[in-house]
């Protein structure tokens, strides 16, 4: 049953591997600096690795959040998350994440199932909802005035650039799908660690690994296949018609993002910052999509190409609409499991037996 | 790395010959214009061929690159740009070429005192030819240093222009033919046109520019 239940992680992956792959890919593809499947098979494998060894930083802030402990109830909430997610992006093109309606779904689950909220873990995700796209936007604008002052001087010929920045975009999109994997396997799987349907630990040969990779590994997978099976349209229509980079301006932008994911996301970096006294951030999962709109919008400011305040508006609107849809959705889905399917949401909600609602009245 | 590069320095180098080409084109079409005002025939029809040779090597070298550009999907950003500049260029070695054919067919008969003033534009004309070809092979590799030789271009386009109208006052002051006074000026036009041609390319490379440093 509970592998049933993976099923919304799985599709959850599928569809954030499709979305976030045109978001590392989509203008190098689009330009056709860097072919599809060249992109697709680099994204996929560095994202399968990134989210198996990647750590568990992200997992372990949203464990914090909600500790989501019967299959049903990480069904439900994963589910919810995803909906949310398609129901904006499709109906209003919102830029919306799954990063945030998962937040609103286990804040539902907690609410259904009478456990707290902890608000400082809350604080620290919806801070860091701001903090990331303005990350990112800084580091691009950086990069580019950077770049744009570097580049001339160095005395490249124009088409060996042209070879630099090609390699360039696929390493960078290898680091990209690297920390996407990393920071986005929470969203996908981070509900599921409770209620692993793996073994305790799994031997193929030599390899060892924890249920917790296992679980990763699968979700990892799922996101590569969204990559590679459903992104090729969406990069498309990113290199095309919505945003005009230029590969040097993709390159960067990229990078930026990615660099947002990785410090929220890198728990290695944070032990790292911890051994040596350094002042260390939260490890949250954050949007791979507004970090990207963050960091076109540095290079818009340093460029002075006008910003559409629009833009803006569309993701502040994302970081309530997601999170309060996604919770509506689990409050309902849990109900619905709860009373009609008669499953057993959380550890401590019972399976109300089928004859007790329909036993008579004692006599007396 | 050698073999990451092998393709793009094949490509640059046929850049950098075509743009040979083009500069040494218009020089042998100065001293064309030279041996035909000297009224040496033999050298004249030598410089004739060999301009004739340097244009179609420039037209299947720039036909060879813009395809690879496109086959290889190479420079998406500035494929635009980069094969209008060759396409323009290409006209700059076409025009010397027509002009220095126009006096093999017209034999326009030029009076020994106008001689020094029709080589004064030649030399104009191709000097602005030679900063344009600066300019290009800069675009490529030194973008900071295309403003440098763009000016030179307008310099000598301007002194072209300054030059033309000398002479063709000079031709209409003269004691001659009406019909001939024409055909002068004619071919001083003619002559003039090259130091045009360099100037419409490096109103597009300015803009080009400008297009990559931003």
């Amino acid at each position: 049953m509970t592998w049933i239940f993976l099923l919304s992680g799985i599709f959850l992956g599928w569809s954030l591997g499709a979305n976030d792959g045109a978001n590392i890919f989509g203008t190098a593809v689009g330009t056709k600096m860097v072919r599809f499947r060249t992109a697709a098979w680099v994204a996929a494998a560095f994202v399968v690795i990134g989210a198996v060894a990647g750590a568990h930083g992200t997992t372990k802030t949203l464990g914090r959040l909600g500790a989501i402990d019967a299959p049903a109830g990480a069904f439900v909430v994963a589910l919810a998350a995803g909906l949310a997610v398609v129901l904006f992006l499709a109906r209003n093109s919102l830029p919306v994440s799954i990063s945030q309606s998962i937040v609103g779904a286990i804040v539902g689950w907690n609410l259904f199932t009478g456990r707290p909220t902890d608000l400082v873990t809350l604080t620290t995700l919806l801070s860091s909802w701001f903090v990331s796209p303005a990350l990112s936007g800084a580091v691009a604008a950086v990069l580019f005035v950077a770049a744009r002052a570097a580049i001339p001087r160095l005395k490249i010929h124009l088409l060996e650039v042209d070879v630099w920045m090609r390699a360039g975009l696929i390493v960078v999109g290898a680091f990209a799908a690297f920390s996407l994997g990393q920071n986005a396997i929470a969203n996908v799987m981070g509900v599921f660690v409770r209620v692993s349907p793996f073994p305790e630990t799994v031997s193929l040969g030599p390899f060892r690994a924890t249920s917790v990779e296992m679980l990763f590994f699968l979700g990892g997978l799922a996101i590569a296949a969204g990559i590679v099976t459903y992104s090729e349209r969406i990069m498309r229509r990113l290199g095309s018609g919505l945003t005009s980079l230029s590969p040097l301006g993709a390159l960067i932008v990229v990078f930026a993002a990615s660099t947002s994911l990785f410090l929220f996301g890198s728990a290695a970096l944070q032990d790292f910052l911890k051994a040596h006294a350094l002042p260390g951030w939260p490890l949250v999962p954050v949007s791979g999509s507004q970090a990207i709109v963050g960091a076109i919008l540095g290079i818009s400011l340093v460029r002075r190409s006008g910003i559409r305040y629009r833009v803006l508006v569309n993701i502040a609107i994302g970081w309530v609409a997601a999170p309060l849809a996604a919770l509506i959705f689990t409050v309902v889905g849990l109900f619905v499991f709860q009373n009609v399917f008669q499953l057993p949401v959380s550890s401590t909600s019972q399976r109300r037996p089928a004859a007790a609602s329909v036993a008579p009245p004692p006599v007396r | 790395m050698t073999l990451l590069f092998r393709r793009t320095r094949a490509l640059e180098a046929q850049i950098d010959e075509l743009l040979n080409a083009i500069s040494e084109g218009t020089l042998v079409f100065q001293q064309g214009i030279a041996d035909y005002l000297k009224k040496d025939d033999e050298r004249f029809q030598q410089h004739l061929k060999a301009i004739a040779e340097f244009e179609s090597k420039a037209d299947s070298l720039r036909r060879e690159i813009e395809t690879r550009l496109y086959r290889e999907s190479l420079i998406p950003d500035h494929r635009g740009d980069v094969l209008g500049l060759l396409e323009n260029i290409d006209n700059v070695i076409d025009e010397a070429k027509k002009t220095l054919n126009q006096f093999s067919v017209e034999r326009p008969d030029v009076p020994e005192d106008l001689a020094s003033d029709y080589l004064d534009l030649a030399k104009a004309g191709v000097e602005s030819a030679q900063h344009l070809v600066s300019a290009v092979r800069a675009f490529f590799r030194d973008i900071t240093a295309v403003p440098d030789h763009i000016h030179k271009v307008y310099f000598y386009e301007k002194e072209a222009d300054r030059l033309a109208d000398r002479l063709k006052r000079k031709i209409f002051s003269m004691d001659l033919d009406l019909a001939r006074k024409i055909h002068l000026r004619y071919f001083c036009l003619h002559v003039e046109t090259l130091s045009d041609r360099a100037e419409d390319v490096a109103d597009r490379l300015a803009i080009y520019t400008i297009k990559r440093t931003i």
